[in-house]
């Protein structure tokens, strides 16, 4: 049935939603309203723009702007949509710190990050407006569509403050339209708190020229579970906000479309996630909640059970990682979701599933650190401690999803990784790709993303639990219920046998082993394309969500005549080869990271005491290669624009 | 013994299981005299008279000298990390309702480093069997003090005493939600040993031992006073309960009916500070068990998985105009 509905229109129940309309709550006729006017406006045509809807959390700007992005993508538009979330649930209202909403990047082709600053920003307070202002997110001159009802509030304060606003960014040069969002939706809701924002998908609708049926259909997904007099309230407000655009606006944008040819998925790198476990044939997730990873398990807790299996929240996460590797000893691979300060806690367990050679997958959903730290924010800050983080030498798989897309196969990539070597593999992504959205093409089912089942033949008698090939390191794997494969499982270092080892000898092959192992994996990959030329001046490396920002970058520098090219890595830890001769034909070799480096901008940061960010520090180790690094620790994506001026600094 | 091979076969078939079958390779390493023999011997002998499958038994452990139990049994072992022995059995015990759980853990194991797991363990309910192996001191790590040290014990860490009465292990459990068997064993009494260890066995349900295990090494006394004198003793009794044999009842006299489902009752024989009781303290075989609760009634399979998956992508897609 969702298909059916988000396939085509269907005019029948277009028409009875119409009928079915509640005339009582507004104040104006149909008729009024799509009464005489001005001769159709002269739309601009852009190739992208990005627009920014604010508001004071529990306003909706969020759902208005995901709609708003959704129908752009429905009507064949790149795009790619941001949340901005302000850290508390209630921030006080009318607060600088308080914006919540999205920035939707819209363009005739397809995007790939978040874009530079706002060309248009909708904002329901000139506080939240201020807000973005001071975060520099507001492309100097930008067109600002801002709530008027405040010119005229009882309190002089938020009067004086709104007109002293308005006052300022207009003499900076910004086009700033006072819109009475207010008094239009009280119209038709008495509480226009809870209307507003699809009043405003509705000017939105006007003013990129997007299909109102469109916004109808999404309108009626958005709703589903709502009874239809919500659904009925909303349209109106959205025809109510088109409408009042299109006889009062005079700014009209068009955004050339071209309707892909095979389905897409419109999705956040979360619900990917949570969906990449279904499809991996995992069957235990075992967590705790924490930002900005909890969604993913909200989404998977309400749809594992249908295919038989359990999201378990446990009482921390040292229970949670522990648990998963009971499930999995058990022959039932499983999954661990969290975030920073939860990967800390999960490190001994990590420890142990390296030591005994149980599989086992943990995703770390980045935020910013160290500590509590910036929890609903995006930091690339995990790198090291995802590698490096236990105790012991541990060697393990470290990959990380750099698309939306690239959640959903990491995931299930990952499960067989770990069952195949019978070890432990990390996923990192981050909080911008966890809450950002973008198309990408539907996945085709395929049976071999899944599990086999589990065995319980018997073992051939005599067989040890780590007979480790001497080629490979790689050993059997026996899990309980197996006739003949009984063994104890041990976190102490131990021998074929699994009995504990006093023997020094023992304890350096079991090492050997499993270093051997990761060796044995490292040489199933294959080295990363470069994006651009094969040589030039400054090769960029990047992991991780900053990919589309990264490659963005690139293109533009060559457009400008710059000798730049990029390279993505997906695994960090171990790193496919071919990567030193890569960097042979560079002149310089630079990361861009979301995370902090030293600059030599200071009399004590120098090169002896300079702390580089975490890839630049592995490329340098591992290459031996001089390897420099830029980066921000801003809590959200670096923008495209932003690496071109760093690069731009540095080269010649 | 002069009975012919082909006679001994016979026997084997028949009797199925031997003890010898539950005999790890590898002879147990603890000190002489340390209770923990006891319970191995008693856990190997009630394998045997249930005749456990071996392949379809798993036995969890922590980190302490208690801990190395599994490393003694003939059956899948997992000593893991310390502390954390009861979230990895529930782990295994969730998708794998075929496999015996049994968890041996020790008093810093259980009481200290794994106390939030413990607590939650309760409530969870999973059917499995925990033997916590109560020598009231840290073994392994050579004597520092543990929750459950008696106030003023001399250990490496607390050289002129603890400072703090010891944490009831017996209490603690019976307060949690959820509660469904509590038990107390002595190492010194096996037979009550083996028949509280059964009764755990045979509870679905989280089923807590806390065994007295003495520890010659570092706390050669502790136990002293209940050992030398029976009458320290409060042997619990009941027809829902264990049952003593003449001999027992003999040298135990102090005796106690004590209906296991009389949870205040239970409360205040956890409570006692002279006398040591044991048997079963508390029963409830109602108590709903988390991987029931939790077990959906949907099959895992390609077909299932693949219907569900199109489905969620359907509420996400975005198809081409025709
Ligand atoms: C994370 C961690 N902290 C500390 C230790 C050291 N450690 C090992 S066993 C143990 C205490 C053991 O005492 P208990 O649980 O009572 O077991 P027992 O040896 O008495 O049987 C400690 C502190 C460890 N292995 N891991
Ligand atoms: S130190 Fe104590 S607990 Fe450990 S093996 Fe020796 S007697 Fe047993
Ligand atoms: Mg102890």
């Amino acid at each position: 049935m969702d298909r059916q509905t988000l396939k085509e229109p269907r005019q029948e129940q277009v028409r009875r939603a119409r009928v079915a309309k509640p005339k009582a709550v507004s104040t104006r006729k149909t008729g009024q309203r799509r009464g005489p006017r001005a001769a159709p406006k002269q739309a601009v045509t852009l190739k992208e723009h990005v627009v920014e809807i604010v508001s004071d959390s529990g306003e909706g700007a969020q759902r208005c702007g995901q709609s708003f992005g959704s129908v752009a993508a429905r009507m064949g538009n790149g795009i790619w949509t941001v949340e901005i979330i302000p850290a508390e649930i209630q921030p006080p209202a009318r607060s600088i710190a308080g914006a919540s909403g999205n920035r939707i990047r819209v363009a005739s082709e397809r995007v790939t990050n978040g874009g530079d600053e706002a060309d248009l920003v909708v904002a329901f307070n000139e506080q939240v407006l201020l807000g973005r202002y001071r975060a520099k997110e507001l492309k100097p001159g930008c067109v600002i569509l801002l709530e008027d009802k405040w010119r005229t509030d009882p309190d002089a304060d938020i009067a004086v403050s709104y007109a002293h606003v308005y006052d300022e960014l207009v003499a900076e040069g910004y086009k700033v339209h006072e819109i009475p969002m207010e008094s239009e939706c009280v119209k038709y809701v008495p509480d226009p708190r809870r209307g507003k924002n699809m009043f405003v998908l509705g000017l939105l609708c006007s003013i990129y020229s997007l299909d109102l049926e469109m916004a109808r259909e999404q309108i009626r997904f958005v709703f589903r579970k709502k009874d239809a007099k919500v659904i009925d309230l909303n349209l109106e407000l959205l025809e109510a906000g088109h409408d009042w655009a299109e006889e009062n606006l005079d700014i009209k944008y068009a955004i050339p479309a071209s309707k892909p040819k095979d389905p897409q998925i419109v999705m956040n790198g979360n619900t990917a996630l949570a969906l990449g476990v279904l499809a991996s044939g995992m069957e235990v997730c075992a967590m705790y909640p924490i930002t900005p990873a909890t969604s993913a398990s909200h989404y998977l807790s309400d749809i594992f059970e249908r295919v038989g299996c359990v999201v378990h929240q446990a009482e921390d996460e040292i229970a949670a990682c522990a648990f998963a590797i009971g499930a999995s000893y058990a022959g039932k691979c499983a999954v661990t979701i969290t975030s920073g300060p939860g990967l800390s806690l999960k490190q001994e367990g990590i420890g142990l599933a390296v030591m005994s050679e149980i599989p086992l997958v943990v995703v770390d959903v980045q935020r910013g650190g160290p500590s509590t730290g910036q929890p609903t924010k995006a930091e690339q800050g995990d790198l090291l401690s995802a590698c490096f983080g236990g105790h012991g030498d541990a060697p393990k798989v470290v990959m990380a999803a750099s698309t939306i897309e690239d959640c959903f196969y990491s995931v299930i990539m990952a499960r067989k990784i770990a069952e195949t070597f019978n070890m432990v593999v990390m996923v990192l992504t981050d909080a911008s790709l966890a809450t950002a959205q973008q198309p990408f093409p539907r996945p085709d089912f395929n049976e071999q993303w899944l599990a086999p089942p589990i065995d319980q033949s018997a073992v051939p008698e005599g067989a040890s639990p780590y007979d480790w090939d001497p080629r490979t390191g790689l050993a059997p794997r026996f899990i309980p219920g197996q006739p003949n494969g009984m063994h104890c499982l041990t976190g102490l270092a131990h021998d074929r046998l699994s009995h504990v080892a006093y023997d020094p000898e023992i304890n350096q092959e079991g090492i050997r082993n499993r270093s051997l192992k990761l060796a044995t994996f490292q040489k199933t990959l294959k080295a990363p394309a470069i994006f651009g030329d094969e040589d030039g001046d400054l090769l960029i490396v990047g992991w991780g969500s900053t990919k589309g920002a990264i490659e963005e970058a690139v293109e533009r520098l060559r457009a400008d005549g710059k000798r730049v090219s990029s390279l993505h890595l997906k695994f960090l830890q171990p790193m496919p080869s071919g990567m030193k001769d890569m960097f042979r034909r560079f002149d310089k070799v630079m990361t861009v990271e979301n995370t902090w480096s030293d600059s030599l901008d200071s009399e004590v940061f120098d090169e002896d005491s300079r702390r580089y960010a975490g890839l630049a520090l592995l490329l340098r180790a591992r290459f031996l290669v001089d390897v420099d690094c830029w980066g921000e620790v801003k809590g959200q994506s670096i923008k495209p624009g932003k690496i071109v001026r760093a690069v731009l600094e540095r080269l010649p | 013994m002069g009975i012919p091979v082909s006679e001994c076969l016979l026997k084997l078939m028949a009797e199925g299981y031997t003890l010898d079958d539950y005999r790890g390779d590898i002879p147990p390493r603890w000190c002489t005299g340390c209770g923990d023999n006891g319970i191995l011997a008693a856990v190997q002998r009630l394998c045997r008279d249930e005749q456990l499958p071996p392949e379809r038994t798993v036995f969890v452990s922590g980190i302490g000298c208690s801990s190395r139990f599994p490393h003694y049994m003939n059956a899948y072992g997992f000593h893991g990390l310390h502390g954390r022995a009861l979230p990895v059995a529930e782990g295994v015990k969730l998708r794998r309702p075929d496999l015996h759980v049994f968890v041996s853990t020790g008093d810093g194991d259980c009481c200290s480093i794994g106390a939030a797991h413990w607590i939650h363990a309760i409530r969870y309910n999973m059917d499995m069997t925990v033997l916590m192996h109560d020598n009231q001191i840290y073994g392994l790590t050579k004597k520092q003090a543990s929750p459950t040290s008696p106030r003023g014990v001399k250990s490496n860490t607390t050289p002129r005493g603890t400072y703090l009465d010891p944490l009831n292990p017996l209490s603690v459990t019976l307060g949690v939600a959820n509660v469904s068997f509590v038990a107390q064993a002595a190492d010194w009494i096996p037979e009550l040993l083996y028949d509280i260890i059964s009764e755990a066995y045979h509870h679905k349900g989280f089923s807590f031992v806390r065994i007295l295990q003495r520890c010659p090494e570092f706390m050669p006394h502790q136990f002293d006073p209940w050992v030398q004198n029976p009458d320290k003793m409060l042997l619990l009794t009941h027809e829902k309960g264990v049952q003593l044999s003449a001999g027992l009842s003999k040298v135990y006299r102090k005796q106690e009916a004590h209906d296991p489902g009389d949870l205040h009752r239970a409360r205040e024989i956890a409570s006692l500070s002279e006398q040591i009781p044991v048997g079963i303290l508390y029963r409830d075989s109602d108590v709903p068990c988390y991987e029931d609760v939790r077990m959906v009634d949907r099959l895992h399979t390609p077909d299932v998985i693949k219907g569900v998956l199109e489905e969620e992508f359907d509420k996400f897609t975005i198809w081409p105009s025709e």
